[in-house]
């Protein structure tokens, strides 16, 4: 069995020992602090609703899990400026909530229901909110990394402040997709930063295994962009590594690419057995000393912004959200028959500005 | 009205719409500053840019993938393809994204991007460089195809695809750059996607194709009622996805014979969905069975006095629709 390897490379941009001086933490109030900690929480108690539900087979298809990466998408995502944009892969569902997606549609989705954030059609793997400047949720690994670029292509053409955070799995920077797009990126100077969440395995395939190189984002060097890793357990490190090079990406269009030090408790899918490739030590050895939510919470009580009191309430409030947004998914309604060519083209769904003739749906 | 060629009816539309909206962007293999691989967009980089008319990698995932990305937030992209062939090398971008963006988002993203360039065969460079993708395609729901096969066609549908919200394939035949015709000059002058176009009226037999089939149908027509008194109507379908079956079907209650030529391999063509949907909707108006001309079931040889008698020509329309009307 293969342990997972850390990231090798010595990084080029080292936040450590600032991430919490940081100046994008030191200005965080109090409130915000909280919050931080509060969407890491939701987003696990959603995850083990989620899983429950899957379990008792309400939910179809495959369920990615995000348990144990919190800190990822809530230290990237809370970053987000109003002209920021984010794209993921198949593992969404926690960039989703970290976005602000309601949780109710986000599990009405996983119940294929019409009250879905995409009506059902989409399922685990392809939430979308383009309001919330949220593309997706990509089933194809490493499939949605050009159309990141894509994003910030447009930013750019269109002259529109922002940049565009492209994520993926350590699986993905292996895909020749992913390789085009980097290389448009730094040709184009686009404002994209490629984030791979290197948890360590692709599906049952350790790192080691899959990819050759002294490690991930180093890769970036052949294309001349930045690059840098950072130790994805803590919230204050992700917001500080990714600030700097959001930063690069807003103000001088230079794109980069960041590796992300993380874990999954759960196997790739819940249906995958997890226990071929991996040890149950490695897994708790993970739990008991880098598990986000708990770094995050000591830190917190330390700086004596939590309190043990506060720290139950978030959680009895996250567990309740997960409930309510299954209670919703279980009373609403699957879509209809009548439903499965809806959304298909635009033009059949606005019938009265039709301009194409002719039959468009065939049996 | 100008005698234009197919090429300059195409580079005309690509220059009225980025004139008309300047979100509309032309990216791919070599068409800014060699415009084009075969010269489709001489002039643009000139008139209109290098942030307009841009030159991208060799790099077909990456760059056909990126129009996708740059579609959902408002660009308008034209991408070439330096051949159609290259299709496969980006497939999953122009099926699991363009085609599938917007069902799988409940109706959320919009996808606005037309992917067009050279197709098909008769050109001598071999079974990677002559792919026919049209029934490929076509077969996803939540993409549009077209495939024109005269200047004027050309110009007006592909302006209807810039200006399209779904994401549309344009399948230029690179044999027909070079053929001229009647074009007009005024740029509201759109030609719907989904209606047909009856190139020829006829009494005895129906032809339904599309491309460049279209042209060597004509010419068989023309021999067909000089010298074996048989009267051919020839429909061009101009668009596969959306289909306009109901001018072949008016067709057929008029002729009661059909053959369908078509540049592509026969099984599960474009034909083959024709046929079916003949029989179904139309099976008593046939006074005999629904014939078919396709390329000849191989990949595409390289030999070019081969390659002719591969593809569909004259002859074997001829040929074939004696056999029909026999």
């Amino acid at each position: 069995m293969s342990k997972k390897a850390a990231p090798t490379a010595e990084p080029k941009a080292s936040c450590a020992g600032l991430s919490a001086a940081a100046p994008i933490n030191a200005s965080l109030t109090k409130e915000e602090k909280i919050e931080l900690h509060r969407k890491m929480v939701r987003i696990r108690r959603f995850e083990e609703r989620s899983l429950r539900a899957y379990l008792s087979k309400k939910i179809g298809g495959f369920l990615h899990l995000y348990i144990g990466q919190e800190a990822v998408a809530v230290g990237c995502c809370t970053l987000m400026g109003k002209d920021d944009h984010v794209i993921t892969a198949y593992r969404d569902h926690g960039h989703a909530m970290a976005v602000g997606m309601d949780t109710k549609a986000l599990m009405a989705e996983l119940y294929g229901k019409i009250t879905g954030c995409s009506k059902g059609k989409g399922g685990s793997m392809h939430y979308f909110a383009p309001s919330l400047n949220y593309w997706g949720g990509h089933g194809i690994v490493g499939g949605q990394i050009p159309l990141g670029t894509g994003l910030a292509y447009a930013l750019k053409y269109k002259k529109l402040k922002g940049a565009a955070m492209a994520f993926m799995g350590d699986g993905a920077v292996n895909q020749g997709a992913v390789h085009e797009a980097y290389n448009l990126a730094a040709l184009w100077n686009l404002p994209v930063i490629f984030v791979i969440e290197n948890n360590g395995y692709s599906m049952g395939t350790s790192q080691e295994r899959s990819s050759a190189g002294p490690g991930l984002a180093k890769r970036a060097e052949a294309y001349g962009m930045n690059w840098g890793t950072c130790f994805g357990h803590d919230v204050y490190e992700v917001r500080a590594t990714m600030d700097k090079f959001l930063t690069l990406a807003r103000e001088k269009n230079q794109p980069s690419v960041v590796e992300i030090d993380t874990y999954r408790y759960r196997g790739h899918s819940v249906a995958d057995p997890d226990q071929t490739y991996r040890t149950r030590e490695e897994i708790e050895e993970y739990r008991n000393t880098k598990d986000p939510i708990q770094l995050f919470q000591k830190t917190l009580l330390a700086e004596g912004v939590l309190t043990e009191a506060l720290i139950e309430q978030i959680d009895t409030e996250a567990k309740a959200e997960a409930d309510l947004a299954a209670d919703f998914a279980e009373a609403s309604p699957f879509p209809t028959t009548d439903d499965i060519q809806k959304d298909v083209y635009w033009e059949t769904d606005n019938p009265e500005k039709r301009t194409s003739k002719g039959r468009i749906f065939f049996d | 009205m100008a005698v234009i060629s197919y090429r300059e009816a195409i580079r005309a539309a690509l220059a009225e719409e980025l004139t008309r909206d300047e979100n509309v962007v032309l990216m791919g293999e070599e068409v800014a500053n060699f415009h084009g691989a075969y010269k489709v967009s001489e002039g643009l980089l000139e008139k209109f840019g290098p942030d307009r008319i841009v030159d991208t990698p060799i790099s077909e995932a990456g760059f056909i993938g990126m129009g996708v990305g740059a579609s959902m937030l408002g660009v308008r992209p034209v991408m070439e393809l330096m051949f159609w062939s290259f299709y496969s090398v980006a497939f999953d971008q122009i099926l699991n994204n363009a085609a599938n963006v917007r069902y799988m988002s409940g109706g959320l993203i919009n996808c606005p991007i037309v992917i067009r360039g050279p197709a098909n065969g008769g050109t001598n460079v071999g079974a990677t460089h002559s792919h026919t993708p049209e029934n490929v395609l076509a077969n996803h729901p939540g993409v549009k195809v077209i495939v024109p096969a005269t200047a004027a066609d050309a110009k007006g549908l592909l302006k209807s695809a810039i200006r399209d919200n779904d994401p549309c394939f344009f399948l230029e035949n690179t044999i027909l750059y070079g053929e001229k015709g009647e074009v007009s000059d005024d740029p509201e002058l759109l030609i719907p996607l989904g209606v047909a176009d009856v190139k020829r009226q006829g009494t005895d037999l129906t032809i339904v194709t599309y491309g460049r089939c279209v042209l060597h149908s004509l010419v068989a027509a023309d021999i067909l009622e000089k010298e074996h008194d048989v009267s051919v109507e020839v429909i061009d379908l101009r668009t596969i996805r959306p289909l306009d079956i109901d001018t072949v079907l008016a067709s057929v209650k008029k002729t009661h014979r059909v053959l369908i030529v078509e540049e592509q391999k026969p099984f599960a063509s474009v034909g083959s969905q024709l046929a079916y949907m003949i029989q179904r909707e139309a099976f008593d108006e046939l006074d005999g069975p629904i014939h078919r001309l396709a390329t000849i079931d191989a990949p595409a040889i390289y030999s070019p006095p081969v390659e002719v008698e591969q593809l569909p020509n004259p002859q074997r329309v001829l040929k074939a629709a004696l056999a029909a009307v026999e």
